[in-house]
């Protein structure tokens, strides 16, 4: 195994793109060197990419935010305009493991990993965040909901290399949300998690929403329906209950010792509830 | 296997190794360095014994590769004493015993240390989310909060 640790973006896709054995990219690690050290990969070349500057930094741009691959947890949860801006998105990557591992874990990470119980992705998504990609051929950007295609699998193509994720700008009354269920009270993997961003017209009514579900498919999923059932109301009981169905109604969750199919199909419908009522007092509004 | 040359600073001492690319921190320290206060628990960065800093970030040694910390500021529990001076956690961990069979203690006190630096007053539950990453079979943790509060009580005082 060869380690490389390129300070270019265009050095780093081209050392993946050349590589003719198996070869793989290190932000945080906390995935990567568990399954290094297990023997679940043997990889031939690692590509670190911490000494690209622009993997390291949270800047604030005209279209909003831009967060680089490799800024951790830690580092998020100690940025005080994008907590302002984008507390769902920030209090769901704080979620994921320990202070140890906030420490090093990235968002980028835990989207490329792939895990359909992600605990960053579904508020990524919910938030319309995007990508930029960085690859042999020059720069794309994709949404956030395009990058896993199956459990531990991405679109990413030979080359290429998650830059940054791109945070829209925040327009007034707007508020997200991201919840979580697991049976202990920390350091666990999801049963089901919940993304709820809106925006609220000057009235008080929802203008914009948009609803993402983790653990209960293969993928991320974005749920239309359920942003559907919310836009035009206040968030009344009705409207609700109407958010929760479409929710339920989105899941194609399996069995596993985490959780039941129906057991998961009920709870994304209450999370969806609670998470969408966070995000609802963080715009500012009233039921 | 390809060999790295790495540059670092140790609790303070400029250190150089040389170790394999796919060869974790926490090895590199326990078996090239003789460092061997940092445990290995689980090596899948659960149960917090390895824990060390790096440019003062709480971390678990064995998710870093020892090729990755080239040029970087690591704290290990051997720095923590000042000479034959322990660090007021150490001395509040045996006044409160804290420990039993001592696996775990390194990790705890670096990641108790951390705590502290960030959060000299924090409470009780923030004492037991900030060492949610560190294991311990056997004091059931009472005492290893206990310790933390009352150090973070003496610093205060101090």
């Amino acid at each position: 195994m060869r380690y490389e640790r390129p300070t270019t973006l265009q050095a780093a896709s081209q050392l993946l793109a050349k590589e003719k054995g198996s070869a793989y990219v290190l932000a945080g690690g906390t995935d990567l060197l568990v399954r290094l050290r297990t023997g679940l990969i043997e990889p031939d070349l690692i590509v670190d990419i911490k000494r690209i500057a622009s993997t390291r930094t949270v800047a604030k741009t005209a279209t909003g935010f831009k967060i680089g691959a490799a800024v951790t947890g830690a580092e998020l949860g100690e940025n005080a305009a994008l907590k302002k801006a984008w507390p769902g998105v920030v209090e769901a990557a704080n979620l994921i493991g320990s202070k140890q591992v906030q420490g090093r874990a990235t968002m980028t990470g835990n989207l490329c990993n792939a895990s359909p119980a992600a605990d960053s992705v579904p508020a990524l998504v919910a938030a319309g965040a995007k990508v930029v990609i960085a690859g042999p051929k020059g720069k794309r950007t994709i949404l956030v909901e395009q990058v896993p295609v199956s459990p531990g699998k991405t679109s990413l193509k030979k080359g290429e290399i998650i830059e940054a994720i791109l945070l829209p700008k925040r327009p007034p009354r707007s508020g997200d949300a991201y919840l979580r269920f697991i049976p202990r009270t920390e350091m666990d993997i999801a049963v089901v998690g919940v993304g709820v961003s809106l925006t609220l017209d000057a009235k008080g009514l929802v203008k914009d929403a948009r609803v993402s579900l983790g653990a209960v498919a293969p993928t991320v999923l974005l749920v239309p329906e359920a942003a559907k059932a919310i836009i035009g109301t206040k968030l009344d009981a009705k409207a609700m209950d109407a958010l929760a169905a479409a929710a339920s109604a989105a899941c194609r969750p399996i069995d596993d010792k985490r959780g039941t199919k129906d057991y998961r199909i009920k709870v994304a419908g209450v999370l969806a509830k609670r998470a969408a009522k966070i995000a609802l007092d963080r715009a500012g509004g009233k039921v | 296997m390809s060999s790295v040359h790495v540059s670092t600073t140790i609790n303070g001492d400029p250190t150089d190794y040389v170790c394999d690319a796919d060869e974790t921190l926490l090895d590199v320290l326990r078996n090239r360095l003789g460092l061997t206060g940092a445990k290995e628990g689980c090596s899948t960065g659960d149960c917090g014994a390895c824990s060390v800093t790096i440019d003062g970030r709480l971390t678990c040694s064995c998710l870093v590769l020892g090729a990755e910390v080239d040029g970087a500021k690591i704290g290990t529990i051997e720095g923590m004493a000042n000479g034959e001076k322990l660090h007021p956690l150490q001395k509040k961990f045996i006044e409160h015993a804290a420990l039993q069979c001592g696996i775990c203690t390194p990790g705890f006190l670096i990641a108790a240390k951390s705590l502290l630096d960030h959060n000299p007053k924090p409470t009780e539950t923030e004492v037991r989310f900030a060492l949610a990453g560190n294991l311990c079979r056997c004091t059931g943790y009472d005492k290893i909060v206990r310790a933390v509060m009352d150090t973070a009580a003496e610093l205060r005082r101090a």
